[in-house]
């Protein structure tokens, strides 16, 4: 099992989770973040005065999923999220031991 | 003789100018990072007691008793007493003399409030008390009286001013400065960036100042007639007038308008226009609230030249509008709008301009310098700073254990 974190533009996000249910994907969670990367950061004007704002806003969404469908998964969000300018955000994947449903107790694939 | 008209107007113009507190609570408290929030609006709430009960026991008496040497008023006022229902014989003789009192306590109560901008985010609530205090009792009400009371010396050498440009505006700016350069900067300042955490706070503060300023700059005309509907007039012009000239500069200079802009030009406008908002024409308050725009753009501008932190630009804002406004009134003012002022620059009367140029300079140095006397007295006394982990904690919760937001 593994973990796929993405980080993508906010607006990108009802795009890719439609694609995302459109590949079976039953469940994701997201968290409004801030961050940079080569973007860098946006300017705000107060009084006249310029600041460079460096934490600018993405949506992060985690989704487990089981080892062989990582690569569609990856390519879904990529194809969704892709707007071809700087900033489309990056996506990580991460080991996952064991996952476990609350109410039954399930584990391993079948609580995914 | 009391007449109903002038009373009712009065009462209402006092609601109105009280208004402007709560109004400036806001504006100011927009501005401020979250964690500052509450002891930001307290700062300007808790004026409304502690310079009411000031204002009733010795500052109505000090501002408008009896004069003493055409500096001060004496106490014989005091706890207002023979301050009835009954018309004063010298101050707005067409209403009860404790409406006029009342209504003169509202800007004793919002020009300290005006200070609190200056050191926002890093004074501590009882020193900040004890100096507001003694600022007015030391500072609002000798000017206050030189000015509008009775024998009051710069009155009497012809100095005007219709609403508080220079009681209101120019005192606190001056305060404002002193107080700027005293408590220092915050922490991270010029480092950090301070960005306002709720700006929809500050331009419906912004509303509600505008909508008081017509009892502000109106009442001051004391009575319901034709002075009152044409500062009426010149106020709403000035205001608009700052609002539109602040956004266009900000949108050529800097590439976007921006809403701080907007509400920042409208109260430039509003401060601009007090003074001489019954003494001159509408266009020529169009006029200066397009100065006002500019000018105190530029005066934003300059504590980052200079190097003070005036968190939320009194000094350039409030000072400068009262300075502005109060020259401007030297240039602009007309007989033929209001008799009982004067001809000014325009009309033929350079004096007039000198003798307002004076009033400036007396009242700016005057509260500058006692401002900075008081300030160094209560922070050798109390401390005025707060500490530095309780800064970075914030207001809220090391002042006042409380969270705005949960």
């Amino acid at each position: 099992m593994k973990k796929i974190e993405a980080i993508i533009k906010p607006f990108k996000l009802d795009d890719v989770k439609e694609a995302l249910n459109g590949i079976g994907i039953k469940g994701m969670t997201v968290s409004e973040v801030k961050g940079y990367g080569r973007q860098k950061g946006h300017k705000e004007i107060y009084r006249g005065a310029e600041y460079i704002v460096d934490f600018i806003p993405k949506a992060k969404m985690e989704i487990i999923v089981d080892a062989n469908q990582v690569d569609e998964v990856i390519e879904t969000i990529c194809q969704a999220a892709n707007t071809g300018k700087i900033g489309d955000g990056k996506i990580f994947v991460l080991p996952v031991e064991e996952v476990v449903r609350v109410r039954t107790g399930e584990k391993g694939k079948e609580a995914i | 003789m009391i007449d109903t008209g002038d009373t009712a107007f009065i009462i209402a113009a006092a609601g109105l100018v009280l208004l402007m507190t709560p109004g400036l609570a806001l504006f100011y408290g927009g501005m401020v990072r979250s964690k500052n929030i509450l002891g930001t609006i307290l700062q300007s709430f808790i004026m409304i007691s502690v310079i009411s009960l000031e204002w009733v026991y010795i500052g109505y008496s000090m501002s408008f008793g009896p004069d003493v040497g055409g500096f001060i008023g004496d106490l014989s006022w005091f706890a207002l007493n023979s301050v009835t229902s009954e018309p004063s014989a010298n101050y707005a003789t067409t209403i009860p003399q404790n409406v006029f009192m009342i209504y003169q306590c509202m800007f004793a109560i919002i020009t300290p409030a005006l200070i609190t901008g200056a050191f926002a985010e890093r004074m501590r609530f009882g020193p900040f008390l004890v100096f507001s205090l003694f600022w007015t009792v030391l500072v609002y009400n000798p000017v206050c009286h030189w000015i509008w009371g009775v024998d009051g010396w710069l009155g009497s050498k012809g100095v005007l001013d219709f609403a508080g440009g220079l009681v209101v505006h120019l005192t606190s700016g001056a305060a404002a400065l002193a107080a700027a350069i005293i408590l220092g900067p915050r922490k991270g300042y010029g480092k950090d960036s301070f960005m306002p955490h709720n700006l929809p706070m500050t331009l419906l503060g912004t509303g509600l100042l505008w909508f008081g300023w017509f009892g502000f700059n109106g009442g001051s005309a004391l009575a319901a007639d034709g002075i009152a509907a044409s500062a009426l007039v010149a106020t709403h012009l000035g205001g608009m007038a700052g609002m539109a000239m602040w956004t266009l500069v900000e949108w050529l200079h800097r590439g976007k308008p921006t809403t701080l802009g907007a509400a920042s030009g409208a109260i430039a406008g509003l401060a601009t226009i007090t003074p001489a908002a019954g003494f001159v024409g509408p266009n020529a308050a169009i006029v200066i609230g397009l100065l006002a725009g500019a000018g105190c753009y530029y005066g934003v501008t300059l504590k980052g030249r200079l190097g003070y932190d005036d968190s939320l630009d009194v000094v350039g804002i409030h000072g400068l509008g009262g300075v502005m406004g109060t020259i401007c009134l030297g240039i602009f003012a007309s007989t033929a709008i209001n008799p009982g002022g004067a001809d000014g620059l325009l009309a033929g009367n350079p004096a007039f301009l000198g003798t307002q140029l004076f009033g400036v300079l007396v009242v700016g140095a005057y509260a500058f310098i006692l401002s900075w006397v008081l300030l160094k007295a209560v922070d050798a006394v109390m401390g005025l700073r707060l500490e530095l982990d309780s800064e970075v904690s914030g207001l809220d919760l090391s002042e006042h254990s409380e969270t705005a937001y949960s």
